[in-house]
């Protein structure tokens, strides 16, 4: 009996939620209507239709929904003929109904160390977060979701590299929080940028996000284990936010695969928000296998009437103008899954606009209302609550008049948890049209706009005053008379009834009330002329247009490749014994140097005719600072051995293409000199039209950046507050760090063994395993690098700079290290006073290998000048000069078993030049890497008219967009960021 | 000292040397010495005489007396007797002193040394400037020129929308009177930015135009007509020295600089000058110049090209625009020089010859190329009867290369004159290369 009871205490639990709360307004009347939704054309997921379908709705939730299915008899019923309903939309990533972040207060002094204690060691990793602490529902803010066809938005505090856990709510306006927490926590958030409430330094960079991030992870895991002493509260949030959605946010296609590669590293797969150029990468994104939520602000068209501001727009914005709302219709092609979200328009109202637009582009109605609902439902994980309509299934769901995508469709009501919001009244008719009554005898045309805001009436073709209101179903027009000097009004009272037609009564001036109907027109195609010329256009699918990689200016539509190729009777300059040997003939062949010789049969070769050219390998920048993302320096730290180049590289940068169109081949993309440790560099082939990584070389030796001098110790602060001031603290700054580095490598094996990637690296130094190359000046310093580096039993590789190497040459000799200079800078600051011209020649005289480079964009685009400066001041012989930025950097960089040569064998990394290349007047004319032509004097004409006529083509299509009506911005140039040494971005 | 160094072997005695030598370097001051007025006189003989007006002598004799060229001729057709020191210059190169336009030399020693600086005055209406009195002649970096041939510069302060006047200077003097060629020449207008960048100094937005470029272009039009309306006033109530400063420049006998560049900024300036009756108007920087070639042969604007060692403007660009740009401009007829105003400006003033050589590698012919940093710069700063090229009866400023001094390689300059002074060569620079090639006992190559 007992038994009985309590199930059936359970079933009446399972019924209906016990009321538990005490009620002290009034007795308690719980209502609990069951409401059915009737004859509505219903969609219950993309691609699923009901005709003449019903819901019935109970609880919030969807009791049962079908064509022909009995409706309960305590049910209120609404009906719905002539509507579709539709899931309602699902926000992935909102923010609403969040607390803005409370931003720290500024200082002119940098804060390097954690502002709080409990946490981690860095203020911007906040996994404790929860978003239910910072919630405070605003339904103001809610109803423009709701209007825009909003149920469910998953929500989270947006602050932070680690930002804790978000909350899926229902926009229900007419409930309380109790009804609208779905989910108190929802998904785990990352993203890269910095907290507001915290001014910690670290990170400056991209790659110092990516690094924090990642260790971040490796130490969750070592907490989780149990070998942290101090109670870490961020970690501990981590770990146990780990079963939760992980979403990181992560911007634009490329960090959408640096993002991708760091959950690869960190074990986890993301669910990624960015990726709104995903097209120019489609299939790296599609081999990520992650799920995408993409936000659709495409750009409005430039207003490029004035021809001056033409010139401040790139091609490459020009083209995304054109080609990114193809975006979503290229994922889904791409079997790409992915939500979109309203993350950065101005408004939810722009969302249904922006997808029109990506359906002119051929994304289907399925695949945009997919997007939007079962997507979004099953990358949260709640496609059992949201999604589709479904028995079970939470009452979210919207009425519209029409089908959704349709240009007048217009969303009546949105139905969260059951309860019915209105946007607009749906059972006020549509009255816009022509009607046609006669009053007195007297024909009167009026005709109705604007959803019953405006009105035209006329007699014969005389046009009346008129006003209309329209309100609650009523109609309600005054009329002036024919008569001009007749001040008297007539008003028309009445509604629209079932016959579409208006029937009303007639207050005349003269006191009478006729009755009258005035009889609605049948709609004209010609009158509804502009949806019918849309529609007609829709049909044809919009082209992106051009698309190139990079997509940008100069870039190709087809990716250059490897070519066999002779080149005939060339002045060849080997870097080998041979020296350089004219009337000669160099044949590449397999991306390699082939033969060398004299009337080498060409055999299949494209031959190319170098008489009274000169043919070299391609210059090696040794220091190069172009094709990075985000941050050239990771300055939060006086050493930063975690962080690299590689997870930045830009491939899209055009100065790729210029410094091949100045010989270069090779670059060293280097970490600023903002710390004495710095960053791991990523040596690179220019291989302009390559993606990052096949740009990055293939079993690349391991360097790192070292600085020392002004920089480091900050000598332009004000108030430098991190520590070393001196040169003196630069040295223990180094001693501390290979100590420490020492006592890790010691831990391995122990039970609390921490991994870090920053003493990992340190590691490979000590291990003779990495290489560095070190920014300095003076003497001083530079001696005593090599004795740290002595004294810890490894050699420094390059100095870079070692402006004042020229004192120290036999020391520097001595220790093996290389010279990597400016062939004449000096001035610029106080550290260089005694920077000399001749630094080059007199260390390459004291037999240190000597490279001349650019740490400069525009440098690196004429090296083979600097080169020739070695001859002027010093008299260092032309061949050896050359070989300051071929061969020398390339044994810098160790890499001259493969480059920096012409020897048989190796890399073919050839430049052809029009004379000596240490001419002022020495142009490439061929620029090639791994046999693939990149850089061709003549290709590169063609590309400039190209890019002229494309230009020119998109303006036109521009300005016709904006004689449509179409919205438009004011022209703007964005430029790639320049980097050198010193540029740190806080 | 030791009586036995003075017996001791070869090697000792070279020793010594070196040691005297490091010993010199050490002691040697910051600043080579100016050197003397001219006494004696050169006669230079068989060099290839560039002459900076796009003409070549292949073999010329060339006389200097007095600080002036007395003769300068073809060898192999004008016979004549050889006066004082012969310089035999066989196989080498003459050319007329490299004049570096729009340059900072002397006004800032160090860039990143603030106390080192005195380049920009306060202010945005500053014609009554003048640069030429914080000139440093023995400035590390005015030395540093001479070993490159460049051995004139315009020495230009900055900033403001008038950052004041410029003045001409010879590069090796004692002080900023001796160095004046010509003092206050020209006033510099820096012509309001048609475009501004948007966001922050740490967060660099893109580049839009800008809103306040009309109010600038008026502001500054109020100004000059205020100083007009001054200048004409016989008596004016109250001094305003800085309207004063301007009356050189309106009635022509000082140049108009206005630095400016993109084509509808340009547009604005030639509509400007016409509208105010500029009259010697000279544009510094004119990129995109060449799309309003026609206009600017028209009203006979020169124009100094901004540095040729640049990057494009904007990522669509040729990417040889900054180095074929001067010609683009000659190439209709406009008369072009060379400037370099920008990043590291200072030091790189000694790379004068070798962005002329760059543009010459950009499809100039090397002599015109020559002219935009000796000819041409001597007539706009209106010293042309005295400098800028070598020809007789003017000064003997020129400089003996080894080779093509527009070249790196080819620059390796044997003699300098100033005013026919034989200058020195030598540097904070290449005493420390000789200081430091002695102490490890290597060959000097020099």
């Amino acid at each position: 009996m007992k038994r009985l009871l309590s199930l059936m205490l359970l079933a009446c639990f399972s019924m209906q939620a016990q009321e538990y709360f005490p009620n002290n307004d009034d007795i308690s009347a719980v209502s609990n209507v069951t409401r059915a939704i009737t004859n509505a054309t219903i969609i219950t997921s993309p691609g699923k239709m009901i005709s003449n379908g019903t819901i019935i709705i109970k609880n919030g939730k969807i009791e049962a929904i079908g064509s022909g299915i009995s409706i309960p008899k305590n049910a209120v019923i609404e009906d719905a003929a002539g509507n579709y309903i539709y899931p309602s939309f699902i926000e992935s990533y909102g923010n609403i109904a969040m607390k803005s972040p409370k931003r720290a207060a500024g200082s002119r002094t940098a804060q390097y160390d954690e502002g709080r204690k409990g946490y981690y060691w860095n203020d911007h990793i906040r996994a404790e977060q929860s978003a239910m602490d910072h919630f405070e529902y605003d339904s103001k803010e809610a109803k423009k979701y709701i209007d825009a066809g909003f149920g469910t938005v998953q929500t989270h505090f947006q602050d932070g590299i680690a930002r804790g856990n978000g909350m899926l709510i229902a926009l229900d306006n007419t409930g309380t929080d109790a009804d609208r927490i779905l989910k108190q926590e929802s998904g785990n958030f990352f993203s890269l940028s910095k907290s507001r409430q915290s001014r910690q330094s670290y990170p400056t960079s991209l790659m110092g996000a990516l690094a924090l991030l990642r260790q971040t992870h490796f130490d969750a895991d070592w907490y989780a284990n149990g070998h942290s002493k101090t109670k870490d509260l961020s970690l501990e949030a981590l770990n146990t936010k780990k079963n939760l959605v992980q979403i990181i946010e992560a911007g634009d296609k490329k960090n959408v695969l640096r993002v991708d590669k760091l959950g690869d590293r960190v074990g986890k797969q993301f669910v990624i928000v960015g990726g709104e150029d995903a097209y120019e990468m489609i299939a790296d994104i599609k081999a990520t296998n992650a799920a995408l939520i993409v936000p659709i602000n495409f750009p409005n068209a430039y207003d490029v009437s004035n021809p001056n501001l033409e010139w401040f727009v790139n091609l490459g914005d020009m083209r995304e103008w054109k080609q990114a709302p193809g975006n979503l219709m290229m994922l889904s092609q791409a079997g790409i899954t992915y939500a979109i979200t309203t993350k950065d328009l101005k408004s939810p109202a722009e969302l249904m606009k922006k997808l029109k637009i990506a359906m002119e582009y051929g994304l289907t109605e399925d695949q945009a209302l997919a997007a939007l609902t079962t997507t979004p439902a099953s990358i949260l994980k709640v496609n059992d609550m949201v999604g589709t309509l479904e028995k079970g299934k939470l009452a979210n769901f919207i009425i519209t008049s029409g089908k959704l995508f349709e240009d007048d469709t217009e969303i009546y009501e949105n139905w969260v948890k059951g309860s019915k919001q209105v946007i607009k009244n749906r059972s006020i008719k549509d009255i816009d049209g022509s009607y046609v009554a006669t009053l007195n005898g007297v024909k009167y045309d009026i005709s109705i706009k604007g959803n019953g805001k405006k009105s035209t009436v006329k007699i014969d073709s005389t046009t009346l005053g008129s006003k209309i209101t329209y309100d609650g179903n009523w109609i309600n027009i005054i009329t002036t008379q024919k008569d001009k000097e007749d001040k008297s009004y007539t008003r028309l009272l009445g509604v629209i009834s079932d016959d579409n037609n208006f029937h009303g009564i007639a207050y005349l001036p003269n006191g009478q009330e006729p009755a009258f109907v005035a009889v609605k027109e049948p709609t004209d195609s010609k009158t509804n002329g502009k949806d019918g010329n849309k529609k007609g256009d829709s049909k044809e699918i919009k082209k992106m247009g051009r698309m190139t990689f990079p997509n940008v200016g100069y870039g190709s539509e087809t990716q250059p490749t490897e070519e066999t190729i002779l080149y005939r009777n060339a002045t060849v300059w080997t870097n080998e014994k041979d020296g350089i040997l004219e009337n000669t003939d160099v044949l590449v062949k397999d991306g390699k140097i082939s033969k060398i010789g004299k009337n080498l049969s060409a055999g299949n070769a494209r031959v190319i005719d170098a008489t009274g050219k000169h043919l070299t390998s391609g210059i090696i920048d040794e220091h190069s600072h172009i094709a990075i993302d985000n941050g050239v320096n990771e300055a939060g730290h006086n050493s930063t051995a975690e962080v690299t180049i590689e997870d930045v590289v830009d491939h899209e940068d055009v100065n790729i293409y210029r410094d091949l169109a100045g010989g270069v081949t090779t670059s060293q993309l280097l970490h600023g000199s903002a710390n004495p440790i710095g960053g791991r560099s990523a040596i690179i082939k220019l291989k302009w039209g390559y993606k990052a990584d096949e740009m990055i070389y293939s079993n690349s030796p391991k360097f790192i950046k070292f600085a020392l001098g002004e920089n480091v110790k900050q000598s332009r602060y004000q108030n430098g507050v991190r520590f070393p001031q001196t040169r003196m603290g630069v040295e223990q700054v180094f001693e501390d760090y290979f100590s420490r580095a020492r006592a890790y490598a010691n831990a391995k094996g122990s039970k609390d063994f921490r991994y870090d990637e920053e003493m990992e690296v340190l590691l490979e130094i000590l291990e003779s395993e990495r290489f560095v190359s070190c920014h300095s000046y003076v003497q001083s310093e530079i001696n005593m690098l090599m004795k740290v580096a002595e004294k810890h039993g490894f050699r420094i590789n390059t100095f870079t700079h070692i402006l004042e190497g020229y004192k120290v040459a036999d020391k520097m000799a001595e220790h093996g290290v290389g010279g990597s200079t400016f062939s004449d800078w000096w001035a610029y600051k106080y550290e260089v006073n005694d920077a000399i011209p001749y630094n080059g020649a007199i260390m390459h005289s004291q037999g240190v290998v000597v490279a001349f480079n650019s740490d400069d964009a525009e440098m690196s685009r004429r090296l083979n000048q600097e080169a020739a400066k070695a001859v002027k001041y010093g008299g260092v012989s032309e061949e050896d000069a050359w070989k300051f930025v071929t061969l020398n950097p390339a044994k810098l960089l160790h890499i001259d078993d493969r480059t920096g040569s012409i020897k048989k064998g190796k890399d073919a990394d050839l430049v052809l030049w029009n004379v000596n290349p240490l001419s002022v007047t020495a142009r490439p004319e061929i620029t090639m890497i791994d046999g693939i032509v990149f850089f061709d004097k003549e290709r590169d004409l063609r590309f400039r008219e190209s890019i002229k006529a494309e230009r020119q083509e998109l303006v036109n299509e521009m300005i016709m967009a904006k004689n449509k009506g179409m919205k438009t911005q004011t022209p703007k140039k964005k430029d790639k960021t320049l980097y050198e040494c010193e540029t740190i971005h806080w | 000292m030791n009586a036995k160094l003075f017996t001791g072997n070869m090697k000792t005695m070279k020793n010594l040397f070196y040691t005297i030598c490091a010993l010199f370097a050490m002691t040697a001051t910051a600043q080579q010495t100016p050197a003397p007025a001219q006494t004696g006189i050169y006669t230079i003989m068989n060099a290839t005489a560039h002459i900076g007006n796009g003409e070549v002598i292949d073999n010329s004799i060339i006389v200097l007396e007095n600080g002036t060229i007395t003769a300068i001729a073809d060898a192999t057709v004008v016979k004549m007797d050889i006066k004082g020191e012969r310089i035999d210059a066989s196989g080498m190169h003459v050319y007329p002193g490299l004049i570096a336009m729009n340059a900072t030399i002397g006004l800032v020693e160090i860039d990143a040394v603030n106390a080192s600086s005195d380049v920009r005055e306060m202010g945005t209406y500053n014609p009554h400037i003048r640069s030429i009195i914080a000139y440093n002649a023995e400035s590390k970096v005015i030395e540093s020129m001479r070993p490159n041939g460049v051995l004139i510069a315009q020495i230009v302060p900055r900033g403001g929308r008038i950052s004041g006047k410029s003045s001409v200077v010879q590069l090796d003097a004692w002080n900023w009177e001796d160095a004046s060629i010509r003092t206050d020449e020209g006033v510099h207008v820096n012509w309001p930015s048609s475009f501004r960048r948007t966001g922050t100094w740490y967060e660099p937005g893109p580049i839009e135009p800008s809103k306040d470029y009309e109010k600038q272009v008026t502001e500054l039009t109020d100004f000059l007509n205020n100083a007009k309306a001054y200048n004409a006033t016989t008596k004016p109530v109250g001094l305003n020295l800085k309207y004063a400063a301007l009356q050189p420049a309106i009635n022509g006998t000082e140049n108009f600089y206005i630095h400016v560049d993109g084509e509808k900024a340009i547009r604005d300036v030639l509509k400007f000058i016409k509208a105010n009756g500029i009259k010697k108007p000279v544009i510094v920087g004119g990129r995109e110049g060449d799309k309003v070639a026609t206009e600017l042969v028209a009203m006979n604007i020169p124009v100094l090209a901004g540095r040729v060692h640049g990057l494009p403007s904007r990522e669509d660009e040729d990417f040889d625009m900054p180095y074929k740009f001067p010609k683009l401009l000659a190439d209709k007829g406009v008369m072009v020089g060379l400037e370099n105003s920008g990043d590291m400006e200072r030091h790189q003033t000694r790379n004068f010859p070798f962005y002329a050589g760059t543009v010459a590698g950009y499809g100039m012919d090397m002599e015109q190329a020559l002219k935009m940093i000796t000819l041409t710069p001597a007539q706009i700063l209106g010293i042309d009867k005295e400098y800028g090229s070598l020809e007789q009866g003017k000064s003997a400023t020129l400089f003996i290369s080894k080779g093509n001094a527009l070249d790196m390689r080819g620059n390796q300059i044997t003699r300098a004159f100033i005013d026919g002074r034989d200058i020195s060569l030598n540097s904070h620079q290449t005493e420390l290369y000789e200081r430091y090639m002695n102490k490890f006992g290597a060959e000097i190559k020099r």
